[in-house]
């Protein structure tokens, strides 16, 4: 039973953010939630997805973010309550349709959540979120705590409602991928039907006719955030130094201010509502400091509106000194934890933390350096892009012309390091490996004679290369896409796409096969399995040899996925007798180059083995071993 | 129990350290502590190192952060990521429970780089620990017919030791509804596994 749909007021149950943010739609009656899956947004409608049957709510994984706001904007817009879901990289696709959204208003609810990731730990920037709310002059909240996650999220619905527009919630990842207490609230369970009234009209027109009621709508919500309980001060009446901070911020500032005594001298004001400000709020602050600090993630964005916000009213305000990413204080890249903000408060307050251990710290430091060897990104264990990109260098390496490939969003994002044998020379956003491709192969009609090569994957595939592809064809451009299809969206936790059987709540769903889609284009489109790595070598060279739009589909289930349905399809083991070690001439090829996790060198015996604790037993290794040493047996399944 | 008690479950992406912290999390949340969990694991699904950083508290809802050297107990599914958090989060005062079995990086697969010989690495976690507990989980889960169960057992060695209040019954329940009643036999008798190892254990003390 999950704890999402636990009809048990008052209780108090341990939710990630993302969950505690599922559980607050439930709560505001949500009937569609929709999302692309990307990190760390994707547990919101994944969780949703678990109890979608027992709750009626609608939950769908959509083609793409643009598409996902669109459906919930459906809903919405006949009377429901709706949730739409992303990353911070997914509002970028999304924003055309959201910047049209904002100026016609909607009739139902509709909030918006978007998941930063500062540190882009995993992502490929670390945007901030913020700036959508301001451009398109849109409500913000931002939670502070888990519970806060949860009741925010009902406290958007209650305000989209009221003055009909879209409100953003923006997490980041030290809350949605984090997890603390959250006390349950009562689920509704009225239901209204959906009616989209006839009499109504959604445009957005030229002329911007709308502008003007998008900022009549943002008054009446800062008249409301002005006396939000999400935003709050604790501390003295007259602060030396008012700490203004946001998000995941806030808990750490509060251990912080706790840790180095400063509670009697440092004011803290968490807030909650970033968008529009609660400007009687915090300049009556502002009126009791002459110091404040900004402790937000990741752009100076709280910082620059109120300081905007100070100099409107500076003739009334005392002179305030503002420190923080912009004065050098507090780094301007990256993500904050309680060690920095200690760090930046005990130097500024001059309160010193924890005086050193000069011992310890030079013990840490070796430590660090002599036995935690660093783990660098790598394919899994059995990962068939392992061996995709080793049959794809060694058909480059056979072409001899310099073939570039293009790159794209996913695991295999990853060939563009070690792993993935540097194969792919760019990476940046969905589709846009295809793109390139496109654009770089037609560019033989201006003296190029290098191949052009894409990679992307299965959900990409659907996410934004068919447009890209579609462009290709139609300007025969001559390009070799290679769709590395793992049947799962499996960077994000293995969700359904439309090339799926299934949908997210998984009930049986029409799954519209690549193939299907590239040869009803026209494009001649061969499908091989990776770890058939000589075969897939040799089809790869023959396509490279070839002109026009093509297509290669490599099929193979992602390890993790394959390894707990079906478990080992090989025991792999390492033959002693013929492992020739370094004396082989091969230069340790499969522990050197191949370099699966799921291989050892053991350094006494000067010869490689396998980690019976890690290795998927995909057997592919068994091929590359030029002595015949790695040995593969069938298991019985 | 002190309070924050700062617990920092560490290993290497796909041993299990984030179901391990959520089991043991939502165990002590029914108890009536307040507690909070914050992961850290990069890009790739598997091989990283990775954190979950648990914090405890009857009092209040802590950050999902230790902040440095503020770690009480370090629970480590592989040794050099033991030394690797006790560097950064452990002092004079932090026990540690770790699992001997070492799991090699890519760069030194690849021969870039050197994994630290064991007992070097065993000798500097005891030295930069309060105590040190050394259980060969990954083995016992060979033996049990999964490596995957090294997480419960080495939960099952922390809880035998006494170091978090959590027996057979509550682990049973947690996994009951967290993962799913199928899986309930197969970890109990991972936790059951653990305490055993725990009875038996020597351990070095500084």
């Amino acid at each position: 039973m999950s704890l999402l749909s636990l009809d048990a007021p008052g209780k108090e149950v341990l939710l990630m953010g993302n969950e505690a943010m599922a559980r607050g739609a439930i709560e505001a009656g949500v009937r569609v939630a929709a999302a692309y899956p990307g990190n760390p947004s994707s547990e919101i409608i994944g969780s949703l997805a678990d109890v979608a049957a027992d709750l009626g709510i609608y939950v769908e994984w959509s083609v793409n973010e643009k598409v996902a706001l669109e459906v919930a904007a459906a809903a919405a817009a006949s009377g429901l309550n709706a949730l739409v879901a992303m990353k911070q990289n997914g509002l970028n696709v999304a924003a055309d349709f959201l910047l049209n959204l904002n100026l016609t208003g909607i009739l139902g609810g509709l909030v918006l959540v978007v998941c930063d990731d500062p540190s882009g730990i995993s992502s490929t920037n670390e945007q901030d979120t913020r700036i959508y709310a301001k451009l398109a002059d849109l409500p913000l909240f931002e939670p502070g705590t888990f519970d806060e996650a949860k009741d925010m999220i009902k406290e958007a619905f209650a305000l989209s409602r009221k003055i009909g527009t879209v409100c953003i919630l923006r997490s980041v990842t030290r809350i949605s991928h984090a997890r603390g207490n959250v006390t349950l609230g009562p689920i509704p369970r009225e239901k209204i039907k959906p009616f989209f009234d006839p009499n109504v009209r959604l445009m957005a027109l030229p002329g911007a006719p709308s502008h003007v009621l998008v900022h009549q709508r943002l008054k009446q919500a800062q008249e409301m955030f002005e006396s939000s309980r999400f935003n709050v001060y604790q501390g003295p009446e007259t602060p030396e130094l008012l700490l203004i901070t946001c998000g995941a911020g806030y808990l750490f500032s509060q251990e912080a201010i706790s840790l180095l005594g400063l509670a009697n001298r440092v004011g803290l004001l968490k807030i909650g509502t970033t968008w529009p400000l609660p400007e009687r709020m915090i300049l009556g602050l502002l009126a009791k400091t002459s110091r404040a600090l900004f402790v937000e993630e990741v752009d100076p964005v709280l910082e620059n509106n109120i300081k905007e916000l100070y100099a409107d009213n500076n003739s009334r305000l005392p002179r305030i000194e503002f420190l923080g990413k912009k004065s050098g204080h507090v780094p301007d890249v990256g993500e904050l934890s309680p060690g920095l903000v200690i760090q930046v408060l005990g130097k500024i307050m001059e309160a010193p933390w924890r005086p050193g251990n000069e011992e310890r710290s030079r013990l840490a430091a070796d430590t660090l350096q002599r036995f935690a060897p660093q783990r660098s990104l790598a394919f899994c264990a059995g990962c068939p892009h392992r061996a995709s990109f080793w049959a794809i260098k060694n058909a480059l390496a056979l072409d001899g012309r310099h073939g570039i490939l293009f790159g794209d969003i996913g695991c295999y994002s990853l060939a563009v390091l070690p792993t993935g044998f540097s194969q792919s020379k760019t990476l940046h956003a969905m589709g846009s490996g295809m793109g390139m491709a496109s654009g770089f192969g037609v560019l033989d009609r201006l003296g190029s004679e290098q191949p052009s090569l894409a990679v992307c994957g299965d959900s990409t595939f659907y996410h934004a290369v068919i447009p890209a592809l579609i462009n290709g064809v139609h300007h025969s451009s001559n390009f070799l896409l290679i769709v590395l299809d793992n049947s799962a969206t499996a960077m994000t936790g293995f969700q359904p796409h439309p090339g799926s059987p299934v949908n997210a709540a998984g009930l049986p769903a029409k799954p519209l096969l690549i193939e299907d889609i590239c040869q009803s284009l026209g494009v001649k489109t061969v499908i091989h399995d990776p770890f058939d790595v000589s075969g897939t070598s040799l089809v790869l060279w023959e396509l490279l040899q070839q002109k026009g739009p093509r297509v290669l589909i490599l099929r193979q289930q992602c390890a993790l996925v394959r390894g707990k349905k079906e478990g080992q399809r090989y025991r792999v083991s390492v033959d002693s007798r013929k492992c020739m070690g370094e004396e082989c001439g091969c230069s340790r090829l499969c522990t050197r180059v191949f370099r699966c996790p799921g291989l050892r060198w053991n350094a006494s015996t000067g010869k490689a083995e396998v980690d019976e604790a890690i290795c998927t037993g995909c057997g592919v290794c068994a091929d590359i071993c030029p002595a015949g040493a790695i040995q593969k047996e069938r298991q019985s399944t | 129990m002190k309070d924050p008690y700062n617990v920092v479950i560490t290993g290497v992406g796909g041993q299990g350290n984030v179901l391990a912290s959520l089991l043991v999390g939502a165990v002590l949340v029914d108890k009536g502590y307040k507690v909070t969990i914050g992961e850290t694991y990069g890009a790739s699904q598997r091989g990283g190192s990775v954190m979950s950083h648990v914090r405890i508290s009857r009092a209040r809802q802590y950050g999902p952060l230790i902040p440095p050297g503020l770690a009480d107990l370090v629970i480590a599914l592989e040794p050099a990521e033991a030394a690797r958090v006790l560097a950064q989060y452990g002092s004079e005062e932090t026990v540690c429970v770790v699992n001997t079995r070492p799991v090699h990086p890519v760069d030194v697969i690849s021969g870039n780089m050197e994994y630290p010989s064991l007992d070097a690495l065993f000798q500097r976690i005891e030295r930069l620990s309060q105590t040190a507990y050394m259980v060969g989980a990954t083995e016992k889960a060979l033996e049990l017919g999964n490596p995957i169960l090294s997480n419960i057992i080495l939960i099952g060695a922390v809880c035998g030791l006494g170091l978090f209040p959590i027996n057979t019954d509550d682990i049973e329940k947690a996994v009951r509804t967290y993962l799913s009643p199928d899986r309930v036999e197969m970890n109990r008798m991972a936790f059951l596994a653990g305490k055993q190892l725990a009875a038996g254990l020597n351990h070095c003390q500084n």
